[in-house]
C-alpha cells in the first residue's frame, strides 16, 4: 500500500462520521429546525451501538441500535421544540449535556471491553480495481451508507415531491401550512432523520473508527458536523466536500508532524479549522446563491392556528 | 407540603449527624480527579489506588472523591469543599491542581494535602510523582530489539517535562541497544480522544515505523497496531485486552502502595511534607508481563528492570548528547532530579522539535 | 391524546413569574424519581443540589464566582441573538480577551502601577472584540456565515493559548510547566467583600446586565436591535443598517466575553494556563436563552446554572452519585425550564383523539 493510498484511507475513516452527522442535520435544518444537539445524539448512538454489539455479538445489530437510539433521542428534542415550542438553540445544547451524561451512565459496564469491528465488505469486481478498489469498494457498510445517504438526500430534496414539501416547510412554514402541508409532522420526521444519521455516525465511531467505548468519545465531532452544514450552504454534496476537506487537513497535519517539519503542533492542529473558514469565504461571496439555499424559517418556532 | 418540609429537615439533620459521627470514628481520606474515574487511563489508575487504600485500611479510613473537576477556580472550590467536609488528607491528582492546592492549604493549615506531579510544597502540602521514565527506558530497549526498521513511533500528548522526559528515556534505552535507533513523534494535543489517537497511530505506521508507543490515555493506538500487525506498548494500565498479540509490555500506574503508605503515616501522626518521587523499586509503577517477544528479549528486559530496581542502572546516565549534538552528561554522570523534572530538550535521536 | 397550543392574546404575566417555579417542582418530582431508581435517598439528593450550596457563606461566594462569566457572556450574547446574529464563538472571544488582557502582567511583569488593572480590563475587552471582529467582518462584507466562522475560531483560540503558555509565555521559574507567571498583586482583580473569594468580575457582570437592560428598554439602539432582529426588511424601512448591527452586536458580545475572560484570569486563576474555561462560552448560550434573552433574566439563569454545578459536587459527596448523574439531572432541569416557558405565550390543551373520533362517527 502506497503512502497516498494509506493517507486517503485514514481520511475516509475520519470524514465518514462527519459526513453522516452533517447530512442528517442538513435535512433537519432544511425543514427549518436548528438542532444543536448533534454531539449528544452522536454519543448516544456510539454507546448503544457498542452495547448492543457486545450483548448480541453482532456489529450489524449494534449499528441498527445506534441508528434507533439516535432517532429516539432526537424525539425528546422534537417534542420540546415542536410541540412545546421551546427555544431550539437552548434545547439542542441541553440535549448534548443530557446525552453526555446518559451515555456515560449507560456505558459504565462496557468500559475497557474490547470491541468488535464492523467488517469491510468487498464489492465484487470493483474491489479489484487498482488504487480505487481498496479505497472505495473494500469498505464497511457505514461508509457505503454515508455516500448512499448523501445521494439519496440530494434526490429527495430536489427531485421528489416530499422533498419539495420539506423545503417549503423550511423556507416558509406559514405558506406551507396554508398549502395543507403538515408542518409539525414534517419537522418531527426531519428531526428524527437527523437523529438517526447522528446515531449512525456514533456507531461508526464505536464500531469502525475505534472499536471501543470510552466516555465522551465523540470529542466534539458533532460540533464540526454542525459547522459543515453551514459550510455546505445546505447542499448535500458540499457536505461530502467539506467533510473530506476537514478530514484531509486533519490527517495531513499528523503526517507533517511525523515527517518532522518542526512547525509547532498547535499551528498544524489549527489548520483544519482555518482551512474550512477560508474555503467557506471563497465559496460564499455570492450573496444571492447563499440566500437561496438558506432555509428562511431556520430556528423559528411554528404553531398552527386552529 | 408540610410533610415534605419535615422530611427535608430530618434528612438534613441526618446528614449532619452522619458526617459528624463518622468523622470521629474513621479518618476521611479524599481525592480530587481531573477526569472520570472510569476513563481507562490516568484517573482510573488513581481510583484503583483509592480502592486499594480502602481495602487495606478500610477499618480505619473512609474515602471520598470528586471527579471531572476542571482545573482553575473549579478545582479550588472542589478542594475547599473537601477540606470543609472533614477530610484529613486530600490527594489532588493532576498537575493543573497545583496552585489551587497551595491556596486552599494556606486556608486550612490542619488539613494535609498531597499533590501529584507538581513541584510546590508547603508545611501541609507534599508532592508525589512516579518515575514513569524508568519503564520507558525498558520499553526503548525492547523496541530496539524488536524493530526491524530501527524506527519507533511515539504518540505524545502535550509538551510538558513529564512527556519530554519519557521520550528521551525511551530513546536512550533504545540507543543503548541500537545506536542508530530513531523515533518519530506526533503530538495529538489531547490526552483523551480515541479517534485522534488512532489517526496519529495510522500516520506513524504509514510513515514506516514498526513499533508504537503512546503517552495518551486510550487503547486506540494499540488497536491500530494490532490491525496493522506491528507491536506496541501500553500506557497507564495493562492494555493487553486491546492487543493480545500486540502488546509487548505496558507501564502500569500503581498508586495504591503510595496511598497506603502515606495514609498510614497520617494515621500514626507521622505525616510530614515530602517531595517523593518513587520508581519501580517502590512499586508505584509496575511493568505488565513481557509478552509477544522472544525469550532473549524478555530476559534482557527483566534484567534491565532488576538493575533499575537495585539502583545499579539509572536511565539518564552519560555519555549523553543533546539533540543538537552538544554534550549533556559526561560518561558515568547521572542527571539530577531537578533537570529531569523541568526537562525541556531532546536527546540525540529524536526526530522532532520542541516548541521554544 | 395530543397536545395542542393556543396562543394567548397577550403575554401572561402570571406565568412569566410562575413558570420557573413549575419547572422547579417538576424537576424535583422527576429528579426525585430518578434518584430513587438509582437507590439514593431523593430528599438527601435534592437537599444537596439546591439547599446545601446556599447554606454557607463560602459556598455563596463560589456561586458568584461560577456565575460571573456565565452572566457576563450571556448578556453580551443576548444582544447578538436578539438581532439575529448567531455568535456561538464566545468561548474563543473569552480566551482571546484573557490573552490580550494578560499581555501586561505576563510580558511587562515588572511594570507595577495602579494603572495596570484598568488597562488589563480594557485590553481584555479589546482582545475579545477584535476576535469577534473576524466573524463580523466576514459576515458583513464577505457574506460568510458567522455560525461556522465563530465556532471554528474557538478551536484556533484554544490552540493559540496552548502554544503561548507552553512556548513564549511560559513561566521562566516554573520548571517548564505550561503556565505563565502568577500575576503580580497589582494585576489581580481584588475581592469584593472580605468574607470570601468573590472578585469584582461578578460586579462587572451585574453592571453589564443592568446597562444592557437599560439600553434594550429605553434607548433607540435597543429598539433598533429588536426591530432588526424581528425583520431585517422592517429595520431597513426604519433606516437601520443590518450591516452596522452585525458589527455592533458582535463587537459588543466579543468585548463582554473578553472582559469575562480577563476577569476570570485576573480574579480567579491569577495566571494563564492551557485551559482557562470549562466551556463557559457555550454554557452561556444556554444561560442567555434560559434568561429569555432578558439581561435581568440572564442574571437569574446564570445563578441557577451555577447552583446546579455546585449542587452536583455536593451530591457527589453526600450521596455518592457519579458526576454523570449530576449532568443528567442538570439536563432534566434545563428541559423543564425551557418547556415551561411555553406557558407564557401559549395555553396548553390536551386533546383526546379517540373521543373526537367517536363523536365524528356519531354524527355521520
Amino acid at each position: 500500500m502506497g503512502i497516498v493510498e494509506a493517507i486517503l484511507l485514514s481520511v475516509i475513516t475520519a470524514a465518514t462520521p462527519l459526513v453522516l452527522a452533517a447530512i442528517g442535520e442538513l435535512v433537519t435544518e432544511r425543514s427549518g429546525v436548528l438542532n444543536l444537539g448533534v454531539e449528544g445524539m452522536m454519543i448516544m448512538g456510539a454507546v448503544s451501538a457498542f452495547a448492543i454489539t457486545q450483548i448480541t455479538g453482532s456489529p450489524v445489530l449494534g449499528m441498527l441500535a445506534g441508528v434507533l437510539c439516535g432517532a429516539l433521542f432526537s424525539q425528546l428534542f422534537a417534542f420540546l421544540t415542536l410541540t412545546l415550542v421551546a427555544n431550539q438553540v437552548a434545547t439542542g445544547l441541553a440535549l448534548t449535556l443530557l446525552g453526555i451524561g446518559v451515555s456515560g451512565m449507560m456505558g459504565e459496564s462496557f468500559l475497557g471491553i474490547q470491541g468488535i469491528k464492523l467488517q469491510p465488505i468487498a464489492i465484487p469486481f470493483l474491489a479489484d480495481i487498482p488504487m480505487l478498489g481498496p479505497l472505495l469498494f473494500r469498505q464497511d457498510i457505514i461508509f457505503y451508507l454515508s455516500i448512499a445517504l448523501v445521494a439519496g438526500v440530494h434526490w429527495f430534496l430536489f427531485r421528489s415531491r416530499a422533498g419539495l414539501k420539506l423545503r417549503a416547510v423550511g423556507d416558509s412554514h406559514a405558506s406551507a401550512h396554508a398549502l395543507g402541508v403538515n408542518v409539525i409532522r414534517t419537522r418531527y420526521l426531519a428531526v428524527m432523520f437527523g437523529g438517526a444519521c447522528a446515531g449512525l455516525a456514533g456507531a461508526q465511531l464505536s464500531l469502525v473508527y475505534t472499536p471501543q467505548w470510552v466516555e465522551n468519545m465523540s470529542a466534539g465531532r458533532g460540533w464540526i458536523a454542525l459547522a459543515l452544514v453551514v459550510f455546505s450552504s445546505w447542499r448535500p454534496w458540499r457536505v461530502v466536500a467539506g467533510g473530506y476537506l476537514f478530514g484531509a487537513v486533519s490527517i495531513s497535519q499528523l503526517h507533517a508532524q511525523a515527517f518532522g517539519l518542526g512547525i509547532p503542533s498547535q499551528f498544524l492542529s489549527s489548520l483544519p479549522y482555518l482551512a474550512t473558514i477560508v474555503v467557506l469565504i471563497l465559496i460564499s461571496h455570492n450573496r444571492r446563491t447563499t440566500l437561496i439555499n438558506t432555509p428562511a424559517s431556520l430556528g423559528k418556532p411554528f404553531v398552527p392556528d386552529r | 407540603m408540610k410533610k415534605l418540609l419535615l422530611a427535608l429537615a430530618s434528612t438534613a439533620a441526618a446528614i449532619g449527624f452522619a458526617t459528624g459521627a463518622s468523622a470521629q470514628e474513621k479518618a476521611k481520606i479524599c481525592f480530587v480527579y481531573v477526569g472520570s474515574k472510569t476513563d481507562g487511563g490516568w484517573t482510573q489508575a488513581h481510583d484503583i489506588g483509592r480502592q486499594a487504600l480502602e481495602k487495606q485500611l478500610g477499618d480505619k479510613v473512609e474515602t471520598q472523591f470528586l471527579e471531572n473537576v476542571p482545573e482553575g477556580p473549579d478545582a479550588e472550590r472542589a478542594i475547599e469543599r473537601l477540606a470543609r467536609s472533614g477530610c484529613g488528607l486530600i490527594f489532588t491528582t493532576s498537575f493543573g491542581f497545583m496552585d489551587a492546592t497551595i491556596k486552599i492549604a494556606q486556608k486550612f493549615p490542619d488539613v494535609k494535602f498531597e499533590h501529584a506531579t507538581g513541584y510546590k510544597t508547603a508545611p501541609n502540602v507534599a508532592t508525589y510523582n512516579s518515575r514513569f521514565y524508568e519503564g520507558r527506558y525498558i520499553q526503548g530497549q525492547i523496541a530496539a530489539k524488536m524493530s526491524q526498521k530501527g524506527v519507533a513511533g511515539y504518540i505524545a500528548s502535550f509538551p510538558i517535562p513529564e512527556v519530554v522526559m519519557g521520550i528521551n528515556s525511551f530513546v536512550i534505552g533504545a540507543r543503548s541497544v541500537n545506536p542508530d535507533f530513531k523515533i518519530k513523534v506526533v503530538w495529538a494535543n489531547t490526552w483523551f480522544d480515541p479517534g485522534k489517537e488512532a489517526d496519529a497511530a495510522k500516520a506513524l505506521v504509514d510513515q514506516g515505523v514498526d513499533i508504537l508507543t503512546q503517552h495518551t490515555d486510550t487503547t486506540a493506538p494499540m488497536q491500530v497496531a494490532a490491525e496493522r500487525g506491528i507491536k506496541a506498548f501500553g500506557q497507564a494500565s495493562d492494555m493487553i485486552a486491546a492487543g493480545p498479540n500486540t502488546q509487548l509490555t505496558a507501564i502500569v500506574d500503581t498508586w495504591g502502595a503510595y496511598y497506603v503508605k502515606r495514609t498510614q503515616a497520617f494515621l500514626d501522626g507521622k505525616w510530614e511534607t515530602t517531595s517523593s518521587w518513587d520508581g519501580l523499586k517502590d512499586g508505584i509503577l509496575t511493568m505488565a508481563p513481557y509478552t509477544n517477544m522472544p525469550d532473549d528479549v524478555k530476559k534482557m528486559a527483566e534484567e534491565t528492570e532488576a538493575k533499575i530496581k537495585s539502583g545499579e542502572l539509572k536511565p539518564f546516565t552519560g555519555p549523553l548528547k543533546k539533540q543538537d549534538g552538544s554534550e549533556w552528561l559526561a560518561a558515568g554522570v547521572s542527571s539530577d532530579d531537578g533537570t529531569l523534572l523541568g526537562m525541556n530538550f531532546y536527546v540525540e535521536g529524536v526526530d522532532d522539535q520542541l516548541p521554544k | 391524546m395530543r397536545i395542542e397550543l393556543e396562543k394567548r392574546a397577550k403575554v401572561s404575566t402570571l406565568f412569566s413569574v410562575l413558570s420557573p417555579f413549575i419547572a422547579f417542582l417538576l424537576t424535583i418530582v422527576f429528579g426525585g424519581i430518578m434518584f430513587a431508581l438509582l437507590g439514593k435517598n431523593p430528599v438527601a439528593a435534592l437537599y444537596s443540589f439546591f439547599v446545601e450550596p446556599l447554606s454557607e457563606v463560602w459556598s455563596l461566594h463560589e456561586l458568584a464566582i461560577k456565575a460571573a462569566p456565565l452572566i457576563m457572556i450571556g448578556v453580551g450574547l443576548s444582544v447578538c441573538f436578539r438581532s439575529n446574529n448567531w455568535n456561538i464563538g464566545a468561548e474563543g472571544q473569552f480566551i482571546m480577551g484573557a490573552i490580550a488582557g494578560s499581555i501586561l502582567p505576563v510580558v511587562f511583569y515588572d511594570w507595577q502601577s495602579p494603572l495596570v488593572l484598568p488597562l488589563m480590563m480594557l485590553m481584555g475587552m479589546l482582545g475579545g472584540a477584535l476576535f469577534a471582529a473576524i466573524p463580523a467582518f466576514l459576515k458583513a462584507h464577505m457574506n460568510t456565515n458567522e455560525i461556522l466562522t465563530s465556532l471554528m475560531l474557538v478551536y484556533v483560540a484554544q490552540l493559540f493559548l496552548d502554544w503561548l503558555v507552553r512556548g513564549p509565555w511560559r513561566n521562566p521559574g516554573g520548571m517548564n510547566f505550561p503556565e505563565t507567571r502568577t500575576f503580580a498583586v497589582d494585576a489581580i482583580l481584588p475581592e469584593m467583600i472580605a468574607s470570601g473569594r468573590t472578585h469584582w468580575g461578578f460586579a462587572f457582570a451585574i453592571i453589564a446586565a443592568v446597562l444592557v437592560w437599560f439600553m434594550m428598554r429605553y434607548t433607540l439602539k435597543g429598539f433598533e436591535i429588536s426591530v432588526l432582529g424581528q425583520s431585517e426588511r422592517a429595520g431597513r424601512f426604519a433606516g437601520f443598517s443590518s450591516r452596522r448591527m452585525i458589527w455592533f452586536s458582535m463587537l459588543l458580545s466579543g468585548a463582554f466575553a473578553g472582559l469575562a475572560g480577563i476577569s476570570e484570569v485576573s480574579g480567579a486563576i491569577q495566571q494563564l494556563r492551557p485551559v482557562i474555561s470549562p466551556g463557559y462560552g457555550f454554557t452561556a448560550i444556554i444561560v442567555a436563552f434560559l434568561g429569555r434573552l432578558n439581561p435581568l433574566g440572564i442574571v437569574a439563569a446564570g445563578l441557577v446554572l451555577a447552583l446546579t454545578y455546585l449542587g452536583g459536587e455536593a451530591a457527589q459527596l453526600s450521596i455518592g452519585v457519579s458526576e454523570k448523574v449530576t449532568r443528567v439531572f442538570q439536563g432534566l432541569l434545563l428541559f423543564f425550564v425551557l418547556s415551561c416557558d411555553t406557558l407564557i405565550h401559549y395555553r396548553i390543551k390536551l386533546v383526546f383523539e379517540r373521543l373526537a373520533a367517536t363523536s365524528t362517527e356519531g354524527s355521520r
